[in-house]
């Protein structure tokens, strides 16, 4: 293996660690992420020439330290983590040490505090990508739709608040655990979500970030095997995962009642429902057990052929009591049309508050479908337009023109 | 805050400009209804642009864009939001989004 490949390798399996490692002693995120970003391109070229160290992983931690205490002396102006970095001993480590580091694995930490609730939750998630699986600013900008200075600005500022405000890298207290749990997850979760919404006609294995995502709820996993709604995330995940390759045919998007099951990945079905029944014995019911718990009831259509609308329902139901999100109810408006009529899921609709549904494209979508069934065709007409206007992505578009082409057939 | 959605068209789009008809009539409605709409309009395509400069006091009139591009400006809309991010939101519903690109600028 050449030392351009074994240094990315090294770097993919281990920045999340050695990120997490040197700003847990620091609370300097940015400086972490700076120092090991140097270590990477020292070690591309040093690698060149010497060969690849027997622990690369190691390497990289000792030269990232050395370089942070070279700009910190230069600079002058971090004396106070100079200092930490020396109470640590870090900064006379011998070259020995190269092949005997041992680093903690801090990584949980790190998860915890780009979901703090002192950082706006709308960056938690952006936060993650980047010290976790560094990924940088303009890829995850254009992943937000935020403009790339805009989502560089927002990540510094961040980062400069975890740092000034000297948010601790701990553990969170056990009585906070589930809400702050939930933070992390919520992040992973919207890291899937907009994956899952940006695939469009052309390519359905277009995959944004939903092996990123998979991973980081992995990763949650294997740091806290305790977490039922970690298992419901990640079965959550594996349940919509499975159905890629049926959600569009030669570019044109499938509904998911239309679906080939055929298509579905029945091993990733197959371990959503493991992971969903190991959360289950904890006995901890949670938002994500519950929507894992819908999909499983759709995935069950690969061996029944038909769906438990009434079943559906319930769970909607309670999955708004827990989480009462705009998608909660308009999926549960679905499951109502399907297990009690049409009439009964368009007056759930109905009586949604407008200003929330203004410009929710899937309230339109559902609506238009509701009113084109009951033969209620010029407001399905509209209902259809609005839906049409809202849609980002050819393929959903198209799908919904025809739709509304075919109201006059 | 205003900006401009400038609607970047291909070739094949243009000469096609009836069949995206009913897609962009539903985004300039979704506009509307969303209450941000201030204005906007769809161009003729650029060969029929005609460009003047004034050089020296002499004039000089030429036939077709400013900008000969495979892409062209094909038209715009104008939105009042509250911030860019809402901008960019509004900008990737626009049709010519998949089809071929959008730009959002700020008014001044």
């Amino acid at each position: 293996m050449d030392a351009r490949r074994a240094a990315e390798l090294a770097v993919r399996n281990s920045y999340s660690r050695l990120v997490a490692y040197l700003a847990a002693q620091t609370r300097d995120v940015a400086a972490a992420e700076d120092a090991l970003g140097d270590a990477f391109l020292i070690a591309l070229k040093t690698w060149t020439e010497i060969g690849v160290p027997k622990n690369p992983e190691a390497w990289l931690l000792v030269t990232a330290r050395h370089r942070w205490i070279d700009t910190a002396r230069r600079t002058q102006v971090q004396d106070k983590i100079l200092n930490t970095l020396k109470l640590n001993e870090l900064a006379s480590q011998p070259e020995a040490s190269f092949d005997g580091v041992n680093i903690p694995d801090e990584r949980l930490k790190l998860l915890f505090i780009c979901a703090h609730p002192a950082i706006d939750p709308a960056i938690h998630t952006p936060l993650m990508l980047q010290t976790v699986l560094g990924l940088n600013a303009a890829q995850i900008a254009s992943v937000f739709l935020v403009a790339p200075a805009t989502m560089s600005q927002r990540l510094v500022r961040a980062k400069t608040k975890i740092r000034d405000a000297g948010i601790a890298f701990e553990l969170p207290e056990a009585a906070e655990l589930p809400t702050r749990l939930a933070a992390v997850l919520e992040a992973i979760y919207a890291a899937y979500t907009n994956a899952w919404e940006t695939i469009d006609g052309g390519d359905p294995r277009h995959q944004g970030l939903a092996e990123e995502a998979i991973w980081l709820v992995r990763l949650c996993i294997q740091l806290m095997p305790q977490a039922p709604e970690a298992r419901g995330l990640l079965a959550l995940m594996l349940y919509c995962e499975a159905r890629r390759e049926a959600r569009r045919g030669q570019g044109a998007y499938i509904p998911l009642l239309q679906q080939n099951t055929q298509l579905w990945s029945q091993p990733m079905i197959n371990e959503a429902e493991r992971e969903l029944a190991q959360a289950a014995t904890f006995k901890q019911l949670g938002r994500f057990q519950l929507e894992a718990a819908i999909q499983s009831i759709h995935a069950q259509r690969a061996v029944t052929q038909q769906v438990n609308w009434e079943a559906l329902a319930l769970l909607y139901e309670g999955l708004i009591q827990l989480s009462p999100t705009l998608g909660a109810f308009v999926s549960q408006a679905a499951a109502i049309a399907k297990a009690k009529g049409l009439d009964q899921g368009l007056a759930r609709l109905d009586a949604l508050p407008i200003e929330p549904i203004k410009n929710y494209q899937p309230y339109w979508a559902l609506k238009a479908d509701l009113l084109k069934q009951l033969g209620r065709k010029s407001e399905a007409q509209q209902a259809y337009s609005r839906a049409i206007g809202l849609t980002e992505g050819f393929a959903i578009r198209e799908f919904l023109l025809d739709q509304s082409s075919r109201l006059d057939e | 805050m205003k900006y401009a959605i400038l609607v970047y068209e291909t070739e094949q789009d243009l000469a096609n400009r009836e069949m995206h008809m009913p897609a962009y009539n539903a985004y300039s409605q979704a506009l509307a209804d969303a209450g941000v709409m201030v204005g906007g309009a769809a161009l003729h395509p650029s060969h029929t642009g005609t460009t003047i400069r004034l050089q020296n006091g002499q004039r000089n009139v030429q036939d077709g864009p400013y900008a000969d591009t495979k892409e062209q400006l094909g038209g715009f809309f104008l939105i009042d939001v509250s911030d860019l991010d809402v901008a960019l939101d509004w900008a990737a519903r626009c049709p010519a989004a998949s089809n071929c690109a959008v730009e959002v600028r700020p008014l001044l």
